[in-house]
């Protein structure tokens, strides 16, 4: 795990010299090797491509249809850009959507990964039971969001919750409705999504906190740094990559945000979100192939963002 | 280390520090422990005394019996396990044989084939839903005969002629959507084996695939024992692909079969609760007994490369 912060094997000075020797190796293997070579990257190729990128361009192409699943695609179905016309000033939900997913976004990086990391540089030291705390915020982490969504109903429902019962909600007939009120049940679910953010930030941090040079906290130390500023000023830069690592991890999260909005309502009434309303509109309840697919291309445009930042830092280490 | 210097801090400092890590980890395991009260207590105390109530008839486990018998759930872990067991095996080879060729071999394409692996990996899947959907249901695939244990009925291929609604469907796509990560995962840990290695042996007559099989996956044991772990949570705890591909209830997974229960069998909180801990046992132990291989996996994939 070293390699992200040194320079790794192939970045070393020697690494043109491997290339070469192993350029000239490449000719020495066989006809026979060299076609195995191209179907064992071939067959995973052509499937990533046949189930993952073709779907992603008929969508941009779909996306400029009145397609509705009836028949074949013809000509008379495209329709220019009236999918994103209506979308944007006609159909009612897709800006609450829109910022529902801004808020979520807003929400795991203001809170959930900062929490995240502040736990990691806080277990990251000789303290007593340091596994233990680790072990319980990564717990959360291996169950599946729909499982997060169902204990976290367990604490949220309306009469039989929890919290209700415990603030004397219930009693007093003052009952909260956490997960019905549209102006608040955002917020539920986006304190059920951080319970299982915080401890995958925690423990992709804590693994680069390992990695960094020790020498760089005495030298820090020496000069009189405390640790907030030895944090702040030395630790945080020197973990550059990993940073951007965990800010790709919190936006793709954001942005496939589903199964918790899902299991609550199906993603209605104060939870609408993108990917919902992608699957609403052109699977579960209508068949507004083309409809939906614009709403795809949204996503899709959206998530182009982090993916870029993470392929080009990718691309700098490897080059 | 100098962590221990480093931290020893006033004793104040320490004890806030502890405070404040204690009390943190209470707050995070109360909504588990609070699952584990409900789902020993029987509905009937519940209603007597309220959920915020000491039991007076004690704990006992016939919500978990109830939730076990009637909602089935034997045959809902049977078919995580057909679709599970099969797609990290063939996510590992695959992936596998991805890295090799692109970390192993200099050749033209190898930086920009592990980018569409890694960015099909990076996009919500629901962008790609509605065609993947479609595709689903124009793909023809052989109806062929069924493994059939007990009252448990798995058609091999297709029991219907399509893609749609089918094991090996959802299998597929598991495989496909996790190569891309798996990929990029192993190509960072192959990238630290000598290419020495590969070329000495190539040199003394083997061919790739026995480098492949023979050599270089076994000095992958480490990173394939820590994908794989990872792979089996992450396709146990799909919800997405199984509700939008398979339509069948009695085909579901276990993840995306837990919402269909509800309200049918889980008619009240206490049964919800059993039967979200019984569906969240099996990755819980897996995480107790493979704890550094999650680990190992999570970071593999995002703090090297």
């Amino acid at each position: 795990m070293a390699t992200s912060i040194t320079p790794s094997r192939d970045d070393s000075p020697d690494s043109g010299e491997l290339v070469a020797t192993s350029r000239g190796r490449y000719h020495v293997l066989t006809r026979y090797d060299r076609r195995v070579l191209v179907v064992m990257v071939g067959v995973p190729l052509v499937l990533d491509l046949i189930f993952i990128w073709w779907p992603t361009l008929s969508s941009i192409l779909l996306s400029f249809t009145n397609y509705n699943g009836v028949g074949d695609l013809s000509p008379n179905n495209f329709i220019g850009l009236r999918n994103y016309q209506f979308l944007f000033s006609g159909y009612t939900l897709f800006w609450p959507a829109f910022f529902h997913n801004v808020i979520w976004l807003a929400w795991l990086f203001f809170l959930a990964t900062p929490l995240g990391i502040f736990f990691a540089v806080l277990l990251d030291r000789d303290i007593r039971g340091t596994g233990l705390y680790q072990s319980v915020f990564y717990l959360p982490v291996v169950l599946s969001l729909v499982i997060v969504g169902f204990i976290w109903e367990l604490q949220f429902s309306p009469t039989e919750g929890f919290i209700n019962n415990a603030l004397g909600l219930v009693k007093s007939g003052n009952i909260i409705d956490w997960l019905g009120n549209p102006r608040i049940n955002l917020f539920s679910i986006l304190i059920a999504a951080s319970w299982r953010h915080v401890g995958y930030v925690m423990v992709i941090y804590l693994a680069g906190l390992k990695s960094v040079d020790p020498t760089l906290r005495e030298a820090a130390k020496v000069d009189g740094a405390n640790e907030i500023q030895a944090f702040f000023r030395i630790i945080f830069p020197v973990m550059a990559p990993i940073n951007i690592v965990i800010a790709v991890i919190t936006a793709i999260e954001a942005l496939r945000a589903f199964d918790i909005a899902f299991i609550v309502n199906q993603g209605k009434n104060g939870l609408e979100l993108l990917s919902i309303l992608i699957t609403n509109n052109s699977i579960s309840e209508a068949s507004l192939v083309g409809f939906g697919s614009a709403i795809a291309v949204i996503l899709l445009l959206i998530s182009l963002g982090p993916i870029i930042v993470f392929l080009s830092r990718v691309m700098r280490t490897r080059s | 280390m100098s962590a221990i210097t480093s931290s020893r801090g006033p004793r104040p400092a320490r004890l806030v520090l502890h405070g404040f890590l204690i009390v943190m980890a209470l707050v995070w395991i109360f909504p588990l422990f609070w699952a584990i009260y409900s789902s020993l207590r029987p509905i009937s105390d519940t209603i007597q005394n309220g959920y915020l109530s000491w039991p007076s008839g004690g704990l006992s486990l016939v919500n978990y019996q109830t939730v076990w018998s009637q909602a089935d759930l034997p045959y809902y872990y049977a078919n995580t396990l057909v679709i599970a067991v099969p797609a990290v095996i063939l996510t590992l080879l695959l992936a596998s044989m991805v890295a090799f060729a692109c970390t192993q071999f200099s050749w033209r394409f190898n930086l920009a084939t592990l980018m569409i692996f890694t960015a099909g990996n990076l996009l919500p899947p629901q962008v790609i839903i509605v065609p993947l959907y479609r595709i689903y249901l124009n793909t023809p695939i052989p109806v062929w005969s069924s493994i059939d244990i007990g009252q448990f009925s798995f058609p091999i291929f297709s029991d219907r002629g399509l893609l749609y609604d089918q094991y090996i469907g959802i299998m597929l796509i598991h495989i496909v959507f996790q190569t891309g990560f798996a990929a990029f995962v192993l190509s960072n840990y192959m990238k630290t084996i000598s290419k020495e290695i590969t070329e000495s042996a190539i040199v003394d007559g083997a061919h790739v695939l026995r480098i492949w099989w023979n050599i270089v996956l076994p000095l992958c044991r480490p990173a394939l024992a820590a994908l794989g772990t990872l792979l089996f949570t992450f396709i146990y705890n799909d919800f997405f692909w199984a509700l939008i591909l398979i339509s069948t209830g009695a085909k579901r997974p276990i993840t995306s079969a837990l919402n269909n229960l509800q309200g049918e069998f889980f008619v009240n909180n206490n049964l919800i609760a059993a039967g979200a801990l019984l569906v969240a046992i099996p990755p819980v132990i897996a995480y107790m007994f493979l704890q550094k291989q999650f680990i190992a996996g999570l970071t593999l994939g995002s703090t090297k490369g």
